[in-house]
């Protein structure tokens, strides 16, 4: 009993040792924020990004100048005539970036022949169908017995192109985002804003926005900044929310304006700087996406897409289970006790049709015969 | 308006000869115009382009005015085309002026059937020459000529090449219209992209076969104009009817944060050269193509199909009364044969008919005698059950009668003996 108690006493001797050099109330989890930080920088991140719209909108010169690279280096275009019977298809580009020793594994998705060909009923289903892949593949690999090395291929955010020669959202636009906007986070942009004057810039984004709650549309929405921010942070959090959709235009030259060296396109009428926020929403889309909502954006992948397909996925399942065993109970009750309706073909004969009116009069003059008996023993009764 | 100006080949038989002073009929080409200045000119322009691509906007351009059109909606479920049409005065030229404009062209998921409404017009227009020059009575130079005279085809900006909708759709009608293709809303391309998406448009339609309208090279005085100004086909235009404030001028112009496009300045876009082109130069040319060429196609393939040739078999020459009056027995046959077939079938309808409701009345009669016999059988059977019970009945009140007397003898009986205790009892 004495050796252990002087043991204790020298233990807790040692570790009083180290807490008198520090405060008496530390403790020292403050440290889990620089923890994570560590942690993530090692494992690295990854981003899927999917770009939708019409072809000639911009959308690879935008990707390239997004993330200040090549990737779309040789490829080739479809002349007019090949395109008129154009079907859908999902190319992938993926690149390791790195920056100040952050990685990032960035996975673009594009959907070349979109919105091409003369007729494009359904052209949206093979994008749905790819996005549905990837929950399939995650749904399984997340169900399996070795879960080490999952490959989050789940597509994070859908830019969507809208083009700015119209009026507005055309039909293509809305059948699209209401086929996707329960399956990933649409941003829609309005490209090739060098189109617009500031003020038609304006009128536009009023329009869309209205067609996009008039049609019921669900967009990827901004998380709410806490009420106690500052007001400068809430003025941001306020004018991002407002630019929606982002009037872009996209730039990989480099042109001499003003002296300085900038991404912009040459006119003869004037540069136009693709970096300058008076020109074009370039900016605030590139902090959306990279700086500020990345991560925000793979959370509501998870925590909401994701799950909802789950949910799905398990619901249609075990409601195949039930009727596979209803099914089973039917066969075997007898079917003349059931009051199956008959559905009449559109090409009924003739003879059919007699047939079901003789016993229509049959049924009737019975309940009349019926009804005389009933009414002769009722008189017998009452002699 | 003369329906053929083709430059005179000299004929063999006649001798050329040269005045030995001035006539006078060198004015025949200023009576010409004075007559027709007077008559008024009629042009009409075909616009076709997705909705927002700037038609209106390019057509308000262009003619200097305001033309009151509205916006549409990208929700047409099918392509509609609107005409309208204006008086317009410029100096003491008197022009009757027709605009018709795309609806809904491009909006739709399935854009297969887009091309026919505007081939419809076009065919109608054609259809309503053709039948008042067929007309016995006919008014030519009083007619207001509504066929379109020239097409405007709006190709959107993609910077790539043609959409596939406009290969279909200019396919479609450059047999049938002088087709102008233009490069619309242009200040979203850059001077070297510019040159890049002509040189492939043109490739484009060139591979396909697509006959766009060429500016006239016949006549020297404008011979060379026209060969520069082919070569930058399809124009690059831009559209406002807004001004700016440029130098000390109010320009036509859109007003961009980094710059002012000037829709007149030629180092900015094709507007002059669309106007030169379209209404200074080459208007009265494409009413004579549109004329020459495209109806006489659309006449020849009319009268073809009715029937109508210029030679029978026999390679002799045929009148077209003779023709006429050929198709009209033929048709006058044909009607007959098709009244006697119809006649045959209602006849023999009818007789069906009439032997479908005999059979359903004797059924009924049968059915009608089946239950007559049960409701008879049923009442007989009552009957004998009323029989019985009657007889139950008077039975049972004779026995009620016999037991009521035995009662009432007994009863006396009784009362007899009392009288007799009592009488007995008296004495």
């Amino acid at each position: 009993m004495e050796n252990s108690s002087s043991n204790n006493r020298f233990r807790s001797a040692m570790f009083n040792h180290d807490d008198e050099d520090q405060d008496k109330e530390y403790v020292g989890f403050a440290t889990l924020p620089n923890q994570v930080h560590r942690k993530s920088v090692k494992k690295g991140f990854d981003f899927t990004l999917m770009v939708a719209g019409e072809s000639g909108l911009g959308k690879s010169t935008l990707v390239n100048s997004l993330f200040l690279t090549d990737l779309y280096k040789d490829r080739k275009l479809l002349n007019a005539e090949e395109r008129i019977t154009q079907t859908v298809e999902i190319t992938k580009h993926t690149v390791d970036i790195e920056e100040k020793g952050v990685k990032l594994k960035l996975t673009i998705v594009d959907t070349p022949g979109f919105g091409d060909a003369v007729n494009n009923t359904e052209c949206w289903k093979s994008v749905a169908d790819y996005i549905d892949q990837q929950f399939e593949q995650y749904f399984r690999d997340e169900s399996g017995l070795n879960r080490k090395n999952i490959q989050d291929n789940r597509v994070h955010c859908c830019l969507y192109f809208i083009s700015p020669f119209g009026h507005g959202l055309r039909p293509l636009d809305v059948e699209f985002m209401k086929a996707l906007h329960e399956k990933v986070n649409i941003v829609p942009i309005l490209a090739k804003a060098d189109t617009l004057t500031p003020s038609e810039v304006k009128k536009k984004k009023i329009k869309i926005r209205e067609e996009i709650e008039q049609y019921g549309i669900k967009i990827y929405q901004f998380p709410d900044c806490d009420s106690d921010e500052d007001e400068e942070f809430k003025q941001q959090d306020l004018e991002l929310k407002e630019s929606i959709p982002f009037a872009v235009i996209g730039s990989n030259t480099v042109v001499e304006a003003k002296g300085k060296r900038v991404r912009g396109r040459l006119y003869p009428w004037g540069i136009v700087e693709v970096e300058n926020s008076a020109h074009c929403d370039f900016v605030k889309l590139r902090n959306m996406l990279v700086r500020t909502h990345m991560q925000d954006l793979k959370d509501v992948t998870r925590e909401t897409h994701y799950e909802n397909y789950r949910a799905q996925c398990i619901q249609s399942m075990t409601r195949m289970v039930v009727k596979e065993r209803n099914r089973n109970k039917l066969t075997r009750e007898s079917g003349t006790d059931f009051p199956i309706p008959v559905v009449p073909t559109v090409t009924e004969s003739e003879t059919e049709k007699l047939i079901r009116e003789k016993d229509e009069e049959l049924r009737r003059m019975q309940e009349m015969l019926q009804r005389i008996q009933d009414h002769m023993i009722t008189q017998k009764d009452g002699h | 308006m003369a329906s053929s100006d083709v430059a005179r080949q000299p004929d063999k038989g006649v001798r050329p000869l040269s005045l030995a002073g001035h006539v006078g009929f060198d004015s025949l080409p200023d009576q010409l115009v004075n007559k027709s200045i007077y008559q008024g000119f009629c042009f009409n322009i075909l616009c076709i382009g997705e909705t927002g691509i700037g038609k209106s906007t390019l057509m308000d351009t262009l003619f200097n005015t305001n033309f009151e059109n509205f916006e549409s909606s990208h929700f047409e479920p099918q392509v509609k085309l609107r005409a309208q049409t204006y008086d317009l005065q410029e100096s003491n030229v008197r022009l009757r002026l027709t605009v018709v404009n795309t609806v809904g062209f491009g909006d739709q998921m399935n854009k297969q059937e887009s091309y026919q409404p505007v081939v419809d017009y076009i065919d109608r227009q054609f259809e309503s020459y053709l039948q008042e020059e067929l007309k016995i009575k006919r008014s030519l130079h009083n007619y207001h000529d509504s066929r379109v005279h020239a097409c405007l085809y709006f190709i959107s900006p993609s910077g790539h090449s043609l959409k596939s909708l406009d290969l279909v759709t200019m396919k479609k009608l450059d047999s049938k219209v002088n087709i102008i293709p233009v490069i619309a809303k242009a200040d979203t391309i850059s001077k070297s992209e510019l040159h890049k998406f002509k040189i492939k448009i043109m490739s484009e339609l060139v591979s396909n076969g697509v006959q766009i309208y060429q500016f006239p090279l016949d006549d020297e005085t404008v011979a060379k104009v026209n060969t520069t100004m082919n070569g930058h086909l399809p124009f690059a235009v831009v559209g406002s009817t807004e001004e700016v404030c440029v130098g000390n001028k109010m320009v036509k112009a859109r007003q961009y944060p980094w710059g002012v496009v000037q829709v007149e300045n030629e180092n900015h876009c094709d507007f002059v050269k669309l106007r030169e082109m379209l209404i200074c130069v080459n208007m009265e040319d494409l009413r004579e193509q549109t004329h020459t060429r495209h109806y006489e196609l659309y006449r020849r393939c009319k009268l073809e199909e009715m029937g109508f040739k210029d030679t029978d078999p026999e390679c002799k020459p045929v009148s077209l009364q003779q023709t006429y009056e050929a198709k009209r027995q033929e048709f006058l046959v044909e009607l007959q044969r098709r009244e006697d077939e119809m006649r045959q079938m209602f006849v023999q309808r009818v007789k069906e008919k009439e032997a479908e409701l005999k059979e359903a009345e004797r059924e009924l009669q049968s059915r009608f005698e089946q239950l007559k016999r049960l409701h008879a059988d049923e009442k007989a059977t009552l009957e004998e059950k009323k029989r019985l019970l009657d007889e139950d009945q008077s039975s049972f009140s004779k026995r009620r009668a016999a037991a009521q007397l035995l009662q009432a003898q007994s009863l006396t009986a009784n009362g007899k003996k009392d009288k007799d205790r009592k009488n007995s009892g008296f004495m």
